[in-house]
């Protein structure tokens, strides 16, 4: 492949990153521009998502391809995640500015981070090699460690800045010794020759590596037992970063454990098939469970995006065409549900314009805020799994696939398991609808937030299943670039 | 003579070293700091000893990128530390605990 088709395929990153720099110059010598920065950016993402489609939809790319001598491969995969990745982040920028602001935190540099971390998502799902997959995943972790410290003068938010970057860089390091293993033991850094020189009995040096890189992987998606920064991270950072870290990186760093398992690791299905089975099954116990307790809103989010990584799992333990197709239906599903939960939580205020995130904020909600109330309600029963709306879907389709490829006990598991996790979204929508009201809520007239929320509560409603057949058109095609 | 295997025991020492830094230190957040670079090395030697040993350049240039990430890392880490000190005026590992559940 020549230079020339190398940067028609990576079109995408190459419009973010010199957007990214262009809108850092803007911010660096116009201070107050923060508002025209976070347009530009997301129109910046417009364009790469165009560019995306374009790649994924026109027919004389429907094979793929691999640019830079095989480091970065275009295909149908790789353009879904990044179209999810896309309209995440674009959606955590537009929610954004008025929220910062009003914490005093709205900087230029804001929306350029954000950037900055969706180009290194970008190459993180694109990654054929492991050169490639450790660059994009330390530019999106960098910029996220920045990101969680943002509120500088909020000392959780320094804190939840200073566990995430220890903890992640600990797992980079994990992560990369396992390549480093994987790249000895095997002779390469591609992922099609690792494939290939890991066929047959696996070697011990091998094995190793493969369960470093799974760990480190495991901890970057917040799978149980790696999943201990999750709530510190996320009650810490300002909501609508929250709000970006538990939609665009888990769709990124999923996304990247596909690909790794399926075309480098994809003759040794036996080994690693058991190791996710057991991350899913405690992602999902643990996900339930130590929700059960949290009286503070983000923390029982941050569960909760522990839990759903769980069902998402299951999907790649079943490691089938069917099983990854429904990973990304549940990820398109879960990014709405989770991002529609933070937007509720955003607009929690006091009458004195304090943030409010706590269980006990909320009581009485319905009376004095109907609509929010509704709408926050949607999202919970949705990320339950109760029928009439979308989040039923995604668990349909994994759990599906689980049982099409014979792991019976593992749905089993996941579907008791859920009912658990039931209690505390009910939780929730019984303390807005049943408690007495003890503090009047005020929500500002932020109009973003309203029609955000009201548009991801739409897709999540069961409305959303006019979206079935389209949502799984795109999954299976996208799926069976793997295969 | 000394193979493959020796320099596997050396980078295996050193990354169980790196992760003990992490997990027993009660005193500082900058021997954390160490401590990561520490794992960092300990996977640079790996990929140089392969690289030798395979006869292959990759996993030299791998190490490049590597060492070039780690500083690029370590500047990020000492930043978000100055940023928590001026909050809190520690920098002790026992107290980061503004937020427990």
């Amino acid at each position: 492949m020549n230079l020339a088709s190398s940067l028609y395929f990576a079109r995408p990153e190459i419009i973010l990153s010199v957007a990214a720099l262009a809108l850092l110059m803007v911010a660096a010598w116009r201070s107050n521009a923060s508002k025209l920065i976070s347009m530009l950016s997301v129109a910046a993402l417009v364009a790469a998502g165009v560019w995306s489609a374009h790649l994924m939809f026109s027919p004389s790319f429907e094979l793929g391809g691999d640019a830079f001598d095989g480091l970065y491969r275009m295909d149908a995969f790789g353009s879904l995640s990044k179209l999810l990745i896309y309209s995440a982040a674009a959606i955590s920028l537009i929610i954004a500015p008025r929220f910062l602001s009003n914490m005093g935190a709205m900087r230029g540099e804001y929306p350029v981070l954000v950037l900055f971390a969706v180009v290194g998502m970008g190459i993180m799902v694109s990654a054929n090699d492991l050169l490639t997959l450790y660059i994009g995943l330390e530019l999106n972790s960098l910029a996220a460690y920045v990101l969680a410290s943002f509120a500088r003068h909020d000392e959780r938010s320094a804190e939840a800045g200073l566990k995430y970057f220890v903890l992640g860089a600990l797992a980079s390091g994990i992560l990369l010794f396992g390549m480093s293993l994987i790249y000895g033991f095997a002779g390469s850094t591609d992922f099609t020759a690792i494939g290939k020189a890991l066929s047959g009995e696996m070697g011990m040096g091998a094995l190793f590596g493969v369960v470093f890189v799974l760990s480190g992987l495991a901890f970057k998606i917040s799978a149980a037992p790696f999943h201990m920064w999750t709530p510190d991270v996320y009650e810490g950072a300002p909501t609508p970063v929250t709000a970006f870290f538990a939609s665009a990186p888990k769709v990124a760093a999923t996304a990247l454990l596909i690909r790794v398992t399926i075309t480098a690791f994809g003759d040794q299905t036996f080994v690693w098939q058991q190791i996710i089975m057991v991350v899913a099954i405690m992602s999902i116990l643990i996900g339930a469970a130590g929700a059960i307790g949290q009286n503070n809103l983000k923390r029982l989010l941050a569960y909760s995006s522990i839990n759903n990584i769980g069902f998402i799992l299951i999907g790649l333990a079943a490691g089938t065409a069917e099983g990854v197709s429904a990973m990304l239906v549940y990820l398109a599903i879960y990014v709405a549900m989770t991002l529609g939960g933070f937007v509720c939580l955003m607009q929690l205020r006091n009458r004195d314009g304090s943030l409010r995130e706590d269980m006990s904020d909320i009581a009485g909600l319905s009376q004095t805020r109907p609509a929010l109330a509704a709408i926050f309600a949607i999202f919970m029963f949705s990320l339950a799994g109760i029928p009439p709306l979308f989040g039923f879907w995604g668990k349909v389709v994994v759990f599906n696939a689980a049982v099409a490829a014979g792991l019976l006990p593992l749905a089993v598991i996941g579907i008791a398991a859920s009912v658990i996790g039931a209690f505390y979204y009910l939780k929730v929508v019984k303390v807005m609808y049943f408690d007495e009201a003890k503090d009047i809520i005020v929500v500002e007239n932020d109009r973003s937030l309203i029609w955000t929320g009201a548009l991801l509560a739409a897709f999540v409603s069961p409305l959303g299943y006019l979206l079935i057949s389209p949502l799984g058109q795109l999954t299976d095609k996208a799926a069976s670039a793997l295969f | 003579m000394i193979g493959i295997e020796h320099y596997l025991v050396v980078s295996s020492i050193l990354f169980v070293m790196g992760v003990l830094g992490i997990f027993l230190n009660r005193k500082n957040v900058i021997i954390i700091l160490m401590a990561i670079e520490l794992i960092l090395l300990a996977v640079n030697i790996n990929l140089v000893a392969f690289s030798a040993f395979l006869g292959d350049l990759t996993g030299q240039i791998f190490a490049m990128f590597v060492l070039t990430v780690a500083a690029g890392e370590a500047a990020i880490g000492l930043a978000i530390l100055m940023i928590y000190f001026r909050g809190r005026g520690t920098i002790a590992v026992d107290d980061v605990n503004r937020m427990k559940g």
